[in-house]
Parts: structure tokens; C-alpha cells; sequence
């Protein structure tokens, strides 16, 4: 490789470069899904399991409808539901995490048991009872990611600002007269909010494939909403007879999501901890 | 002014054994004491109650008969043993050194601390120059007792040397009393005037 070349493309800007495709895509399903009209992926009889071709890019499904349209609107769902629920699972994370370490005593007990037993429980068996009772459908599985992803980010955030109220720059800080919020401000803050981010970002994976399998299992998002787990379900009872397109494209396009979000948040990582700059 | 130790007694939990027991001491301005002991005889221990990082658990630290200030900058400042440990690690240096006043120029040449440094992070500066930093910031004048936890041990000895020189010139000028704890007998003779060795201040029975 040449000199100059090899400035050019250093590994902060690959890295960029490789974050912002990733997340162009991601928009791209996003709001390609959000604004699509829906006849595109609507029903039309006549054209009834075609193999993919040029027309009908990955193949349409027995109602006849276009499976990559679907596949856009159903990935776009996903993402919706993704977003939201580890929102809300991060906010729920965030408050926990910083009022276990602060407050510390029974708080603090209560916090760890309550996310060693969401984390002792299979996830999969806390999302579909959650999803049942909350009446199944978006709201349903919404719900039920939001409140079984938040343990792994309290621990995060905990630790965090417990490492943090010991340090002695925090302390010194203290002693120059600063007050609790300019340190929260000034000293926490910009602490916490790399690996909070990052870990709201390597939620979204989590999130996205726990809702398409709980929807995959039929808990979840009702039949007639395109995503990625309904039509996941409904292609198995296709696959045997040879309709290969209708697993392998939906299952591919979540797939690239899920890496992608792994991309971004493992690369955002490097990127923010200046600890790493020489990895 | 005068910081004072009145009967100062101090253990982690009540299950413990005392790591201090009635120790009463008193600093006045203008005076540089050296409190010297071997390992683990709670030197820090002690620089830390006289800080106010830490609460006795019998007796008071009083300056000038009243008890430290809990808010506002603290009259009674400490610098450490580790420098990188007392400096934000996502702070750029100037951040850190103005973060309670600002140094006037003739400071941080005294000290010998170089503009270039400002815009870089912790981890691009020596121990040495950090520990500049962590001087330069707590030398306003509203300090009037410093206390200096082993803060040259790890620093090799022409850089102690200087900032030996320049951190009892400025006590000097301004009459600030100092503190400084160090296991080091010659340096504190040479630097203090005053030597307390706290075997003899520190009423540890041996039963205990």
C-alpha cells in the first residue's frame, strides 16, 4: 500500500465509514418501511409463489404478495418496536443502575436481586408470558422486550457510577467546592454516556430478534402485520415443498440488521474510549 | 490559622482493629511538619481525616476551633500518591487544572507546566507531569494547609527535587502550612521544619 493511502484511510475513519453505511442501511429499512404504500406488498392472486426474478425480487409468498416489500416492511416494524422497547429498557436501566449506586443499602439489594432473577429466567419463557398477558399484539411484545432487557445495562450503569463516586478525582472535586450536580454534570455524565449508549445500541439486536422469535413462536405480532417472525412462521410450512425464497431472503435482511446494530456498537465502542485509540 | 487533630481516633467498622487512637496534633501557618512512619501506620489514614475525605470516628479535626467547611472549596487541600488516579481520565488537562481556579502563567512556569499540555488527555502525559498538574490546581490562594501524600515517591529525583523546591518557595511566600507525609527521613528533613514521627503521637495499644 502507498504512503498516502495509507494516511488517508486510517482506522478512525474506516471506522466512521464502516458506522455510517451501517446505519444508512438501517434508516434506509427504516423509513422506506414506515412511508411504503401498502399495496405494494398487498395480496394479488395471480401471481402466487413465483420464484424471485427481476419483477419480483425475493419471490412472492401463496397470497401473491411481494416478499421484498414485505421484507422492507416487516424489517422497518422490527426496527420500531427495537427502538422503543430499548428505550424504554435503557431508561428503566439508566434509573435503576444510578439509584442502586447511590442510594446503596436495601435499594441496591433489591436492584440485584431483581436483575439476577430476570437474568436467571430464560428470556424467551419472561417475553411470552409477558406478551400473553398484555394481550399479545405490538403493545404486547413491545411490553414484554422492554421489561426483560434492562438487567445486563444496570449492572453496566451500576458499576459505573459506583467506580466513579470512589475516585479520587471525584472526591477531590468535592473538596474544591463543586456542588453534587456540577460533579454528576461534569465528572459522571460524560462517563457514563459512551457505554450507555453503546449498550442502548447492542440492545437493539437483542430487542429485534427476541421480538421476531416471540412472533416467530406466535405470541407475538398478529398474522396479518408483515415482520420478519410472521413470515419467518409462515414460510416454514412452505419450505419442504421447495419454496426456499421465502426463509432464506427474510432470514438473511434480519440477520444483516442484527450484525450491523453489533457493527456499529462494537465500533462506537473503539471510537469513544480514548483507552483504546492504540488497539 | 492552625488546623488541629483534637484526640483523633479512626477505624473502618466497629469490628475492626483502631488504626489511630488519640492522636492529637496541631499545624499553624507558615510551617512545613513532616509526619514520617513506616508502612501501614496510617499515614494516609491521617492525611485523609485532615483532609475531610474521611470522619474520625472519635474526635475532631478543627480549623481554627471550628470544624472543616463541608461545602465550598475546602481551606484544607490534599494532594496525592498517584496522580493518574486523581485526574478525570476524560478531561484535556486544561479542563483539570482549572477546575477550581484559574493559575496565573508565572505559576504553572514555576511549576513547569507547559501550554502544549493543555489540549492533551491524561494518558499522553507522564506521571511527573501530571502530578504538576495536581499542584498547579489546588495552589489558590484560598489554600492554607496543604497536605502532600507521598507525592513525589514514584517521581524520579531531579523532578522531585524541583517540585520540592518550588512547592516549599511558594508555602514560604504565602505562609501556607503544609503537611507532608512521607517515609522518606531524608527528604522530610531536608524540607521540613518540623518532624512528628506518628509512632510516638499514634496511642495504639499492643493488645489491640
Amino acid at each position: 500500500m502507498n504512503q498516502t493511502k495509507k494516511q488517508f484511510w486510517n482506522r478512525k475513519k474506516l471506522i466512521v465509514l464502516l458506522v455510517v453505511i451501517s446505519a444508512a442501511y438501517l434508516l434506509t429499512a427504516l423509513f422506506w418501511g414506515l412511508f411504503m404504500d401498502p399495496s405494494l406488498y398487498g395480496v394479488h392472486y395471480e401471481n402466487k409463489l413465483l420464484s424471485p426474478s427481476a419483477s419480483h425480487l425475493f419471490g412472492t409468498d401463496a397470497m401473491g404478495r411481494d416478499m421484498f416489500y414485505r421484507c422492507v416492511k416487516g424489517l422497518s416494524n422490527s426496527l420500531v418496536i427495537g427502538l422503543i422497547a430499548s428505550a424504554i429498557s435503557s431508561v428503566v436501566a439508566l434509573v435503576f443502575g444510578v439509584l442502586s449506586a447511590v442510594f446503596g443499602g436495601w435499594l441496591d439489594r433489591f436492584v440485584k436481586l431483581a436483575v439476577d432473577l430476570c437474568m436467571g429466567l430464560p428470556h424467551l419463557v419472561l417475553l411470552i408470558l409477558i406478551s400473553c398477558l398484555m394481550g399479545k399484539g405490538a403493545f404486547g411484545v413491545m411490553t414484554a422486550v422492554s421489561l426483560t432487557h434492562w438487567p445486563s445495562l444496570t449492572r453496566i450503569v451500576r458499576e459505573e457510577v459506583l467506580s466513579l463516586r470512589q475516585s479520587q478525582y471525584v472526591s477531590a472535586s468535592a473538596k474544591m467546592g463543586h456542588s453534587k450536580s456540577w460533579i454528576a454534570f461534569h465528572h459522571m455524565i460524560p462517563h457514563i454516556l459512551p457505554s450507555y449508549l453503546i449498550g442502548l445500541i447492542l440492545l437493539f439486536p437483542h430487542a429485534i430478534m427476541h421480538e421476531a422469535s416471540v412472533t416467530f413462536l406466535g405470541f407475538g405480532l398478529s398474522k396479518e402485520t408483515p415482520a420478519i417472525g410472521v413470515i419467518l412462521s409462515e414460510s416454514m410450512n412452505y419450505i419442504t415443498t421447495g419454496k426456499w425464497w421465502m426463509a432464506v431472503f427474510p432470514g438473511i435482511m434480519l440477520l444483516i440488521v442484527v450484525i450491523l446494530f453489533d457493527v456499529i456498537g462494537d465500533n462506537l465502542k473503539k471510537l469513544w474510549n480514548p483507552g483504546s485509540g492504540n488497539e | 490559622m492552625q488546623l488541629k487533630a483534637d484526640h483523633v481516633s479512626f477505624r473502618y467498622n466497629q469490628a475492626d482493629q483502631w488504626i489511630l487512637k488519640d492522636v492529637s496534633l496541631e499545624f499553624h501557618e507558615g510551617e512545613r511538619v513532616g509526619i514520617v512512619g513506616p508502612s501501614g501506620y496510617g499515614k494516609s489514614t491521617l492525611s485523609k481525616i485532615l483532609a475531610g475525605y474521611e470522619n474520625p470516628s472519635e474526635g475532631r479535626v478543627l480549623l481554627d476551633e471550628a470544624p472543616l467547611p463541608m461545602k465550598g472549596f475546602c481551606p484544607v487541600q490534599m494532594i496525592y500518591q498517584h496522580p493518574e488516579l486523581s485526574v478525570n481520565p476524560r478531561w484535556k488537562m486544561k479542563k483539570t487544572l482549572t477546575e477550581c481556579w484559574e493559575p496565573p502563567q508565572e505559576l504553572l512556569d514555576r511549576i513547569g507546566i507547559e501550554t502544549a499540555w493543555f489540549t492533551r488527555w491524561p494518558a499522553e502525559l507522564s506521571g511527573g507531569e501530571l502530578q504538576r498538574f495536581c499542584i498547579a490546581r489546588v495552589l489558590s490562594p484560598e489554600t492554607k494547609f496543604l497536605i502532600c501524600d507521598e507525592i513525589t515517591t514514584m517521581l524520579d529525583v531531579i523532578t522531585q527535587a524541583q517540585i520540592w523546591q518550588t512547592l516549599t518557595g511558594i508555602a514560604q511566600e504565602r505562609n501556607m502550612g503544609m503537611i507532608v507525609i512521607t517515609h522518606n527521613m531524608a527528604l522530610a528533613e531536608k524540607v521540613c521544619t518540623r518532624i512528628v514521627d506518628l509512632r510516638t503521637v499514634n496511642h495504639i495499644e499492643p493488645s489491640e
